[in-house]
């Protein structure tokens, strides 16, 4: 700021704006200009979420997709009392069975006159060993000897992946695994209708299946692991969390010590969460001595992260509630305590139900603690034994179980890991879907 | 007797107080629920209260207290001699109480008569064998020692326990006779009850203290052990970070430079990514967009925020990997080695914080008064210079404290750093290299064979509390900044 | 409803001339909408150059919408219509060729609440005049500032604290510093949109002390509650109500001698 006198002796302006309304001067034009490019960052920011959003969906479905499907080997097959006797006299009576598959497959190939050249081993290779499958399978059904029976076999993760398209052909190096030319083979019979696509129920309702079996590996036993999970922190942290909405809200006196909970409170929910999964390998797996793995240790660690979510959204829908009500509760002789739990709290309850929904969808895909209490060691490989087993049983849970299929070598497992994210993902949008709907059904306003 | 037998004894006699005490006061009124003081259901639930509330706090207390009780009962009892060559008196406790856990199995399977669990031998018998014999897998010889505190340990738990349950039976019958006593008419039972509840609630709000507490304690004990058996200036100043896998210490360098680095970069890059977009998407949406296109595109780009971070993990390793490894890898630029690096893990997190980067500066424009808007644009300026000259200055110190939120939302990720960033320590520039951050060592020294005892587990101890405490600090600032911020405009 | 339009029209062409001032603003047929509202129906008023209009009438009754239609400060709000024609020396302000950017450097207007920028008092005034490239050095800046703080009448007030914020000033000065914020463009017409209503007595005095020395420059439109203050600082006075303009004239017959009923009874209190 130069100083007053100097300026006062100048009235000179530098220049008179705008003659005409009807013409743009330059300088407006520039900003004009400037204005148009500065709306257009915004779009395009806009743009570029909307885009990162299509990009990842884009690639969770279409890496995803290929794990809810399987290609399998379908062959109708009758297996004689002649020959089932035949072969549990032999020694090697898996062979046997093999051998007769191998018969079968033969006819199957003539009736729908397909003329290749193959030896056993490339059928090893496509889909496994199959006599003990057929072995299992007569000594379970007796029944079904001399009927005819559809069998429908799996084929090899490595010839599942050549089919949708993981494997490209020109990659295949000859193994004991696969070879080149057995692809030939796989179209042949892919053309004859023998290989065909199914979908996949081994994944929905399986258990992980170790290392080296990417195409038996299943969601399911983590999906019960969940579960458990979530019964764990909804049992926990919604009476813990109502109780607590209800003190602060309610009953807190403006003190130190209602501070002190506020204070924590707000703090908790920025706690990163792998610090969690620290407090909870401490203090409930080495202090407490509760099992690892365990879905219970799980929900305790998620409800204590959780809790922060739900007593803000309680809290919130408590003060939603007008005072008046309070007010016409205690003028007809209520205590406060009748007050809130007869009157205040049923009028919260959808709000209440909303943010609990949202906080469970929130620790039902929180993965960190899970890993630092032992989650992802274990290997899931079949359902618990009851409702009790099912909490304290080591088990794994989905995030914890998509997490173990993306760190494994195989690349195989990794389209069960985008596969199972969708599982999640429909888990949580079902989730994030009631909420919606409870909002708009029940939300009031006062 | 168990634990799950006593609270059903004590759940038992609360249900059968609330029926006596109800019908105790309603007695004592001749029949008549008018002449009562309280409703007959909270004579009847003061007596269920009197039972379960101070047996369950004793049982509580108790169950804690024992077992710190009796294991240094028996560590004292265990003299210093006995302890082998390269264990630890905490190592040979694990032991001990691994036997004991192994013994009770035995004599729940019918394997062993109880009797014979208290005197066997190690000299005479091959306990490990006859453990193992049952599925109790003990991972070396017992020695006789060992067996002995076992033993002991055995002996104590169970006097214990039964102390434990005459002691809160007693507590319960006492209180439910008590209660049943003064189940009369003119008996407050409403007050009584709702002091319970009331009580109760400041239980449950107590809870968010005690997680701080937990959090804290575990962190701090375990550091300490940590800073006993490892230099603080190694690690806070020590710039190689190479954990040795098998040895107990000694060999390992546990420096925490290189993590910090790979922490700090990799959010620098993450907030170069979520703030300009976060921030020109808050303001194209709050300022220019139509309410149709803020209808649609607001809660499309939230949804970004409700994808769990394992979803990001993935699209990081499989997808952001190997197409920044197409363009900057061997065939395009020759920059990248590994689809793992700082770039894939910082973008992917920066495409994670643009919602919230996003809502955060949304709300605070939002706070911006309407008036200075009109202020502005009736001067003539153009909304861009609103925007830039009057409500971003105006806006700043939230908009500050949103970009301190989402920054300590960076250092505490864990899943995309774990599978986008790569498992190498380095303090490099090169962003297309692989690093490592905190929160990815913190897993990998915890979710390794490692014993808990050793310097490189207990270094992810360490590692919490500086991570926990680095984004405690940017939380505090930041609210304390935006709270400020509201206030200037409430 | 229809008898009054007509009585409307009259008005307008039956101004009494109170000088021979020029016509800067015209309206005719002026319609708004806010959504399905219809706020504004077939207003038509001339306002003259250098002279102080009031415009009265009770809440809601449309006379600060039709304030802001003369600056096009309507057009920020994205369920609001306009329609009619408004035009300042004769050229339509709804032109599709007009900036509203320029119009509104040309039209200033100063708010209900005292609104300064979170910016010292000197940026808060310098603000106008940068964003439109009035002032070709630091120098002429200056000049430009120190002008409009005079012109404010608060320059002997703040010339020695112009880097202090000007949110740090008093209500009454607040509002002075916003008229010398919009002083400061240089603009040939000012709207002031119950500019006092937030200030206490005295600073209402000194305010309306400074719109009657600004008469001489500039065309000034005031919209007021107080029936005092239209009747202290304006030559001619509008009177609305229910979105129409009920009468037109000037001041002083206005208050003295109102030929419609509602006006009367406005302004004797019987509503409003």
């Amino acid at each position: 700021m130069t100083d007053a006198t100097a300026a006062t002796g100048a009235p000179a302006q530098a220049r008179r704006p705008f003659a005409s309304l009807l013409t743009l001067d330059e300088h407006t034009k520039r900003r004009n200009a400037t204005e148009a490019r500065f709306k257009a960052y915004g779009l395009a920011a806009v743009l570029a979420g909307l885009f990162f959003l299509v990009v990842l969906f884009v690639s969770i479905i279409s890496n995803g997709i290929p794990a809810f499907t399987r290609m399998v080997v379908e062959l109708d097959f009758t297996l004689t009392q002649a020959q089932f006797d035949e072969a549990e006299s032999q020694l090697l009576k898996t062979g046997a069975y093999q051998g007769y598959f191998v018969e079968g497959f033969d006819k199957a190939l003539e009736e729908r006159g397909v003329e290749v050249e193959y030896d056993a081993a490339v059928l090893d290779r496509l889909i496994g060993k199959v006599g003990g499958i057929m072995r299992e399978f007569y000594a379970a059904n007796p029944d079904k000897i001399g009927e005819e029976v559809v069998f429908e076999l799996p084929t090899s993760s490595r010839v599942d992946g050549y089919f949708n398209g993981r494997l490209k052909r020109e990659d295949v190096s000859d193994s004991r695994f696969l070879e080149a030319s057995d692809l030939d083979l796989a179209d042949e019979l892919y053309e004859a209708g023998i290989i065909k696509s199914d979908f996949n129920w081994t994944f929905i309702t399986g258990a992980d299946s170790g290392v080296d079996n990417p195409g038996g590996a299943g969601i399911g036993a983590s999906v019960v692991g969940s579960f458990f999970m979530m019964i764990v922190v909804l049992a926990l942290s919604l009476p813990i969390g109502v109780a607590t909405s209800i003190y602060l809200e309610e009953f807190a006196p403006k003190n130190w010590f209602t501070d002190l909970i506020e204070v924590n409170i707000s703090n908790l929910a920025a706690v990163p969460s792998i610090v969690f999964g620290i407090l909870g390998l401490a203090v409930f797996i080495q202090f407490a001595g509760l099992p690892q793995s365990a879905p219970l240790v799980g929900g305790l660690v998620l409800t204590l992260m959780t809790l922060p979510t739900i007593i803000i959204s309680t809290r919130a829908s408590l003060k939603a509630v007008p005072p008046s009500i309070r007010d016409a509760a205690l003028g007809v002789g209520a205590s406060k305590m009748q007050s809130v739990f007869h009157h205040v709290l049923p009028l919260a309850m959808p709000g209440i139900l909303t943010g609990t929904i949202i906080g469970l969808a929130q620790a039902l895909g929180e993965t960190a603690p899970l890993l630092l209490i032992g989650m992802v060691g274990f290997v899931a490989r079949g359902y618990p034994d009851s409702f009790l087993t099912g909490f304290t049983e080591a088990n794994s849970a989905m995030p914890a179980q998509i997490y173990t299929w993306a760190a494994r070598a195989d690349a195989s497992f990794y389209e069960k890991a985008w596969g199972g994210i969708i599982v999640l993902l429909l888990f949580l949008m079902t989730m994030n879907i009631i909420a919606i709907i409870l909002r708009r059904r029940f939300e009031r306003r006062w | 007797m168990p634990v799950l037998w006593i609270v059903i004894i004590i759940l038992a006699m609360a249900a059968i107080g609330y029926v006596m005490g109800r019908q105790r006061a309603l007695a004592s009124a001749g029949g008549d629920p008018r002449n009562l003081h309280s409703l007959p259901s909270y004579y009847g639930s003061s007596v269920a209260i009197f039972t379960m509330v101070f047996s369950f706090l004793v049982l509580i207390v108790w169950l804690i207290v024992q077992p710190i009780v009796i294991e240094n009962q028996v560590a004292a009892n265990i003299p210093p001699e006995m302890v082998r060559e390269g264990s630890t008196l905490g190592l040979m406790m694990s032991d001990v109480r691994r036997v004991a856990d192994g013994l009770d199995q035995a004599v729940s399977q019918g394997a062993m008569d109880p009797e014979a669990a208290s005197n066997i031998r190690a000299e005479f018998t091959d306990v490990r064998d006859r453990l193992g014999a049952i599925g109790v897998a003990l991972g070396s010889d017992v020695g006789p020692a060992v067996l002995r505190a076992a033993q002991r340990y055995r002996s104590l738990n169970a006097t214990g326990h039964m102390f434990m349950a005459v002691v809160v039976l007693g507590l319960a019958a006492a209180g439910f006779i008590l209660a049943y006593l003064r189940s009369h008419k003119d008996f407050r039972a409403r007050n009584v009850v709702e002091t319970t509840i009331r009580y109760l609630l400041i239980g449950a709000a107590s809870i968010a203290i005690l997680t701080t507490i937990g959090i804290v304690l575990s962190l701090v004990f375990n550091t300490w052990e940590f800073f006993r058996l490892y230099s603080w200036t190694e690690f806070f100043f020590g710039t190689t970070w190479s954990p040795s896998f098998s040895g107990r210490g000694g060999s390992s360098e546990l420096g925490f430079v290189p993590l910090l680095w790979g922490t700090l970069y990799i959010s620098f890059i993450a907030l170069a990514v979520s703030v300009p977009i976060g921030l020109f998407a808050a303001i194209y949406l709050s300022e220019y967009a139509g309410p149709h296109m803020r209808a649609i595109a607001k809660p499309l780009i939230e949804v970004l925020a409700g994808i769990p971070t394992i979803v990001y993990g993935l699209f990081a390793l499989l997808t952001v990997g190997p197409m920044l490894l197409s363009v900057f890898g061997e065939g395009g630029l020759g920059w990248m080695q590994a689809g793992t690096a700082v770039m894939t893990a910082g973008l992917v997190m920066g495409i994670m914080l643009i919602p919230f980067v996003s809502s955060l500066s949304d709300d605070i424009i939002n706070a911006v008064p309407q008036a200075m808007r009109d202020g502005s644009l009736g001067l003539g300026a153009t909304h861009s210079e609103t925007v830039r000259q009057v409500i971003l200055p105006a806006a700043l110190p939230g908009i500050v404290g949103a970009i301190l939120l989402a920054a300590s939302r960076a250092i505490g990720e864990t899943m995309i750093v774990v599978l986008g960033a790569g498992a190498a320590a380095k303090l490099s520039l090169n962003p297309f290299e692989a690093m490592t951050t905190v929160t990815a060592k913190i897993v990998s020294q915890l979710t390794g064979d490692s014993d808990f005892a050793s310097p490189e587990a207990l270094v992810a101890f360490a590692l919490g509390m500086t991570l926990f405490v680095i984004t405690l600090g940017l939380n505090i600032l930041a609210l304390y900044i935006v709270r400020k911020y509201r206030e200037q405009y409430d | 409803m229809k008898t009054m339009l007509t009585e409307a029209d009259n008005t307008v062409a039956t101004v009494p001339a109170a000088g021979p001032r020029d016509t800067k603003i015209k309206a005719r047929k002026v319609q708004v909408y806010y959504g399905d509202t219809h706020a504004i129906k077939d207003v038509d008023v001339d306002l003259e150059d250098k002279a102080v209009t009031a415009f009265i009438g009770p809440s809601g009754c449309g006379k600060s919408t039709f304030l802001r239609c003369l600056n096009r400060m309507n057009d920020t709000i994205d369920v609001a219509r306009v329609e009619g024609e408004i035009t300042i020396d004769d050229e339509d302000i709804y032109d599709k060729k007009v900036d509203p950017v320029q119009l509104r450097a040309k039209v200033g207007m100063v708010f209900q609440k005292p609104n300064p920028f979170p910016k010292s008092i000197y940026d808060n005034v310098a603000y106008g005049p940068r964003i439109h490239g009035l002032a070709k050095s630091k120098a002429d800046l200056d000049v430009i500032v120190e002008k409009s703080l005079r012109r404010g009448a608060i320059w002997d007030e703040v010339k020695d604290r112009l880097t202090a914020p000007g949110t740090g000033l008093s209500g009454g000065q607040q509002q002075r510093l916003c008229i010398a914020r919009a002083v400061a463009t240089e603009p040939e017409v000012l709207l002031m949109d119950e500019p006092c209503s937030a200030l206490d007595p005295i600073a209402t005095a000194k305010v309306e002390e400074l719109i009657d020395e600004l008469r001489e420059s500039y065309t000034i439109v005031i919209v007021t509650h107080s029936m005092q203050q239209a009747a202290r600082v304006s030559q001619r006075t509008a009177m609305f109500h229910l979105g129409e303009l009920v009468e037109f004239g000037d001041t002083k017959e206005i208050f003295t001698n109102p030929t419609e009923k509602r006006t009367q009874d406005y302004i004797t209190g019987r509503f409003g």
